[in-house]
């Protein structure tokens, strides 16, 4: 009885994902496959790499990523471009206004990046964690148990998923995608293929990869610290299973002479 | 303490004496640490010491958080988002926080179940059980502004949401919410306000849980038998128990040590899994969530409050006797405190002189019903509002009241009991003498 009943309460914890219920909606989430995925995933500092570039080629013309400091580019456990690279970076990509000298200069590895409201598109920073990409079945959550909770997948899922349709709607053009909660965005199909010079010739920059690195890119700028997150969490998990190991036979041990005592 | 014999301090060399003549807190840990306590306590059991746990590292990981936070409106959501990058280990202090709140209600459902299948409610503990419940509401509460802190989108709806429902109070329900949120909408001066009372509250709560740990350590614990410990004399109790240390701080730590396991699995691995995508969108009052869900922790009783709509027969009745005063919302305010009201008459409402679930055989399948009322209320309360989970809420609500109002009063009259061991002592041996053949039977099979 009462075991049933710890495994039931287990088993609340784990399927109650109330997460499965907000944000997205019925789109189609294609389940593409990322390194960062599972227990031991990690960032591909390549994709990072070339997301960064997809992002500053491409969506920065529309989109902020104002949490995000710009120093984080050297980070080891992300793009992990040299101090000197992320200064010219710096400098030769974004503007920002400085209080000091009330005007815009060039910015510095200690700015964030810069806030981009021009056209009111949404800041990007969290975008991978304020999307999930799998719902269901039946709001249990336990598809992203199993599958994670998608938000690079849900990103991915969008810059691909653009039918080519396009409708006028109240003067403002709307374009049908099959990711988008109910199939029709205001973004224009911001990628097509060839977008971007990959530096590594034998990555070819075609639609699907480009989503899939700014996703990649986006998801770790949304969740910069995730390797070393893991990395905590198994350590954790490790010495916690030794540390029961050893409470479990201490206890044993105690217990020992109670239960033998009694025989009569 | 008072009741079961044991063993009380002396103080033995000079120090001691000194010390203890003035003021007795030696003693006073030393009485607490060593309590007799009944030795068939089985793995339900561990939970008190899951939630003290789970309060100190909510208490710990809080005040850390408090130094890098901006209680703002216009700076909260930027200040978690400084936490997670800027912040030394700023990411695992506010992971373990936003998950710890999830294991202390994971552990306080399971300590709240044990107690009403093993009657731990039943006297002499009432005091006990009420007590309880107030923590558990104070629980609620924090969880509730804690949640709000952070200045996403859930934060900002549900705060909206939630502080809706006092509104729905007749008369005096608007002056009510404008006084919770101390204007008359969402806002600014509500964040501050639940900034303060989210840090006070878990003070009160710490204070509870020693009159709560005062109160149990008076009357002894109860244990699966449901049969009190015997008190005659020294030697006649400590056939039923043993001292707390090191007993149970050992098989109690094990228990921890398993739980924390499972807990940094779920903090490393998958942290956001059991929180809302949409509160990593900044709080935006011209934009509604498509769905606004409270935290899983809440969804039975937000079951219950969604479920009297007002097409249900009840609630027409009462919106009819009372000339419309009660509504169809504030028939589902009155539900769902109500709901949390029942469980804490439970004392009062179950009439059996029977303890313990496990020797009564009808109760048993009430009980185990209870249980899977509860995920089904947890599971409708994140669904929709429609059909069919309005009317499976229906019923599942109606079955937590059954079960309080007419289902415990009744059962005492009509149940009979199977036969209870007449000591704690003749249960734990009868309980070793089966795990004692089942190890044997084991050690037989590897034995080629």
């Amino acid at each position: 009885m009462i075991k049933k009943f710890a495994i039931t309460a287990l088993a609340a914890l784990t399927f109650t994902a109330s997460g499965a219920f907000a944000a997205g909606g019925d789109g189609k989430v294609i389940d593409y496959d990322f390194s960062f995925e599972g227990p031991f995933g990690t960032y591909d500092q390549a994709q990072l790499q070339r997301g960064l570039q997809v992002y500053t080629q491409v969506c920065s013309g529309c989109h902020g990523l104002q949490y995000v400091p710009i120093r984080s580019l050297s980070d080891e456990s992300g793009p992990g471009y040299s101090d000197a690279q992320v200064r010219a970076y710096a400098a030769q990509n974004f503007q920002v206004y400085d209080e000091e000298i009330d005007d815009y200069r060039d910015a510095k590895p200690t700015d964030n990046f810069p806030v981009n409201e021009a056209v009111g598109a949404p800041d990007l920073s969290l975008m991978a964690k304020a999307r999930a990409g799998f719902h269901g079945p039946y709001g249990t959550g336990i598809n992203q148990l199993v599958k994670g909770m998608g938000g690079a997948e849900y990103i991915a899922s969008l810059l691909t998923g653009y039918t080519g349709e396009q409708k006028e709607q109240a003067g403002t053009v709307l374009y049908e995608n099959t990711a988008f909660p109910g199939g029709w965005i205001s973004m224009a199909p911001p990628l097509y293929g060839d977008d971007v010079a990959y530096a590594n010739p034998d990555v070819a920059p075609t639609l699907e990869q480009e989503a899939k690195d700014v996703a990649a890119f986006l998801m770790w700028t949304a969740e910069p610290k995730m390797m070393a997150r893991k990395q905590a969490g198994f350590v954790g998990v490790v010495f916690l299973t030794i540390l029961s190991v050893l409470l479990y036979l201490t206890n044993k041990r105690i217990w020992k002479p109670i239960k033998a005592r009694q025989t009569r | 303490m008072a009741g079961i014999p044991h063993d009380h301090y002396e103080p033995k060399s000079r120090g001691e004496k000194w010390l203890h003549k003035r003021l007795p807190i030696v003693g006073l840990l030393y009485d607490t640490l060593m309590i007799p306590t009944p030795k068939n306590l089985n793995w339900m059991w561990i939970w008190g010491i899951v939630l003290t746990f789970c309060l100190a590292l909510q208490i710990i990981t809080g005040i850390t958080l408090v130094m890098h936070y901006t209680p703002d409106a216009d700076l909260a959501f930027a200040s978690v988002e400084h936490i997670m990058r800027n912040v030394n280990g700023g990411w695992a202090l506010r992971y373990l926080h936003q998950n710890g709140a999830s294991l202390f209600f994971v552990a306080v459902y399971a300590h709240i179940f044990r107690g009403l299948y093993y009657g731990s409610y039943k006297t002499p503990r009432e005091v006990t059980w009420i007590i309880g419940i107030l923590i558990y509401l104070l629980m609620m509460g924090t969880a509730f502004m804690g949640y709000v802190l952070p200045w996403g989108q859930m934060s900002f709806w549900g705060a909206t949401v939630i502080t809706g429902l006092f509104g729905a109070i007749p008369f005096i329900g608007e002056t009510i919410q404008t006084w919770l949120l101390g204007g008359p909408a969402v806002g600014n001066y509500t964040l501050t306000r639940f900034f303060s009372l989210h840090y006070l509250m878990p003070f009160l709560i710490a204070g509870l849980v020693i009159v709560h740990i005062w109160a149990f350590h008076t009357t002894g614990n109860n244990n699966p038998t449901g049969v009190e410990v015997r008190r005659g004399s020294k030697a006649e109790a400590e056939k039923d128990t043993v001292p707390f240390w090191p007993y149970y701080v050992i098989k109690d730590l094990f228990a921890l040590a398993l739980i924390m396991a499972v807990f940094f699995a779920i903090v490393g691995f998958m942290p956001n899994y059991l929180g809302h995508p949409d509160n990593y969108i900044e709080a935006n009052p011209l934009a509604t969530p498509a769905h606004i869900v409270p935290e899983w922790y809440f969804l039975p009783f937000y079951a219950i409050l969604r479920a009297f709509t007002s097409e249900v027969w009840v609630v027409q009745i009462a919106s009819f006797v009372t000339g419309g005063i009660i509504d169809a919302k504030f028939f589902g305010v009155l539900a769902m405190f109500g709901a949390i009201a029942v469980m804490a008459l439970a004392p009062w409402l179950d009439t059996s002189s029977v303890r313990s679930g496990r020797y009564r055989p009808q109760f048993k399948w009430w009980f185990a019903l209870l249980v899977v009322d509860f995920f089904a209320l947890m599971w409708l309360g994140a669904m929709p509002a429609e059909e069919p989970y309005s009317s499976l809420s229906l019923i599942a609500s109606a079955y937590w009241f059954a079960y309080f109002l007419v289902i415990l009063p009744l059962l005492g009259v009509i149940e009979k009991p199977l036969p209870r061991p007449d000591t704690i002592e003749a249960d734990f041996d009868a309980h070793k003498a089966k795990a004692g053949a089942g190890s044997s039977d084991g050690n037989v099979a590897p034995a080629e």
